[in-house]
């Protein structure tokens, strides 16, 4: 599904991603994780076309990420940060996403229900709180049944109750046979979700392949734990 | 094309809903009543175009900078949408300054049309009026262009305010000095080169000479009515004007094109 051949992006001074190779498989949900300033969310956006491919190149389905924005029509983004249109309503606002993807499938509002926003829905958005917002953002990324999920941070800002709502959501995702990309801090939410690991750190990859096999390799049965080895690891192999 | 007038549609939903433009629709309603009943003519005239000449540039600058950097993170959201760049780019453009235009537009105008009876100089309002929606299309996209640039919100109000101050006040200022240096050369051509590179004298000027008041700018007055009188001092005023929105848009809109967000 997405291919990445050589991807190389500095911002000003800071080289931010050293010529990163890797292949993310369809139907399945693959997490990247990695210490603050890893490059996560560079990798994502530039996925997404948001950042400009500095070196290398990106394909998703074949087709290279470029100027072309059609392939985005096939991809749900969920950003870190909610922040919508304050005197829009949730109503309006998803109209509006509709008529700019000019999507004629039935939109899947099964999170609307899920997360009990019906309600919420008609009012401004400049009314509704943190927590709401970001339930609103979630609904928007799996609206229009996109066949790839984009997913940063998703469960930041979001309750307990909420927060396992979109982990259910994400499952069901996958078993229907789409692909999710995730990013998370916390390693916990991820461990029941993610088939396989991407571990960034300084812009490089440091482990990238199935939950299973990082596990077997650490010898670990969590993936905290597992990624809080490959950590060490990496420093005393920095070191060596 | 399609895209653009959708963002654009939303967008200007969201900013007419908001409460500073309302805001700003009902101060020009009261300036201008107020202004039309009390002083009347061309003495009222004068005064509007002062408040027009002033306020416009500021406010369709801090407010575009402010509303552009308050909407980043859902600027990146559209941009993850299978959307060009240079069409949000334009239609972010166009739902910030036609609800701006609109609004001034209104409550400028709705005063005047109903003191249209009363001997209100109508066609010097109806000047103003386009100089206030030329200025308001220049000073957005002034914005626009500032936001693309600079990513720092913080700097980029700052530089906003300081574009505007430049404009308004030193522009002026350093106009004169030279003026006042120089003054034994021959001036006219350099006084209108300076004129037409600032789009608010630009606009003054076109204002004061329906006045018929060039006399108060002096000697050098007489040279632009001159000027402006030919059908040339015309077209070469309003494709400064035009070139004065195309050009910061133009820009933006190659920056936004190539930004990493």
């Amino acid at each position: 599904m997405i291919r990445i051949r050589g991807l190389d992006k500095r911002f000003g001074g800071t080289h931010v991603l050293h010529e990163i190779d890797l292949d993310i498989v369809p139907g399945r949900v693959t997490a990247i994780v990695g210490p603050n300033g890893a490059g996560k969310t560079t990798l994502m956006k530039t996925i997404l076309g948001l950042t400009r491919v500095g070196g290398g190149q990106v394909f998703v389905d074949g087709e290279r990420v470029g100027d072309d924005p059609a392939y985005r029509a096939r991809i749900g983004y969920m950003p870190q940060i909610a922040r919508f249109p304050e005197n829009l309503t949730g109503v309006e606002l998803i109209a509006m996403l509709r008529d700019l993807r000019g999507d004629a499938t039935e939109p899947d509002e099964d999170l609307i229900a899920r997360f009990q926003l019906a309600d919420q829905l008609g009012k401004p958005l400049r009314v509704m709180s943190g927590g709401t917002r970001q339930k609103v953002n979630a609904v928007l990324a799996f609206l229009f049944r996109p066949e790839l999920l984009v997913l940063d941070e998703p469960t930041s800002g979001l309750d307990p109750v909420a927060s396992a709502t979109l982990k259910d959501k994400i499952v069901d995702v996958r078993k229907s046979g789409r692909t999710v990309i995730v990013t998370s801090h916390v390693l916990s939410d991820l461990d029941a979700i993610a088939d396989d690991i991407i571990f960034l750190n300084e812009g490089r990859v440091g482990f990238a392949g199935s939950v299973h096999n990082l596990k077997i390799a650490t010898r670990q049965l969590s993936l905290e734990r597992a990624i809080a080895q490959v950590m060490v690891a990496g420093v005393q192999g920095a070191v060596a | 094309m399609n895209t653009t007038l959708r963002i654009m549609r939303y967008e200007l939903r969201d900013v007419l809903r908001s409460r500073s433009l309302i805001a700003y629709g009902a101060f020009f309603l009261a300036v201008t009543e107020v202004l039309l009943r009390f002083s009347g003519g061309a003495q009222a005239a004068l005064s509007l175009m002062n408040v027009v000449l002033l306020l416009i540039p500021l406010v369709s600058i801090v407010y575009g900078t402010m509303y552009l950097y308050h909407t980043r993170e859902f600027t990146e959201m559209l941009l993850a949408q299978p959307v060009r760049r240079t069409h949000l780019f334009i239609g972010q453009f166009l739902g910030l300054a036609l609800p701006l235009s609109a609004v001034f537009l209104a409550g400028f105008c709705a005063p005047f049309i109903m003191h249209a009876n009363e001997g209100a100089p109508i066609a010097t309002l109806a000047v103003i009026a386009a100089c206030g929606v030329v200025l308001t299309l220049t000073f957005t996209a002034i914005a626009a262009l500032l936001v693309a640039r600079i990513d720092d919100r913080v700097r980029g109000i700052g530089a906003a305010i300081a574009v505007w101050l430049g404009l308004t006040v030193v522009y002026d200022g350093l106009v004169m000095t030279a003026l006042a240096v120089f003054a034994d050369f021959p001036l006219e051509p350099a006084a209108l080169a300076a004129m037409l590179a600032n789009p608010i004298d630009l606009a003054r000027v076109l204002v004061l000479l329906r006045l018929d008041v060039s006399a108060l700018m002096g000697y050098t007055g007489a040279v632009f009515e001159q000027f402006f009188g030919s059908s040339w001092g015309v077209v070469l005023a309003s494709l400064t004007l035009v070139m004065w929105t195309g050009g910061p848009l133009l820009l933006g809109a190659r920056r936004f094109q190539r930004k990493d967000f």
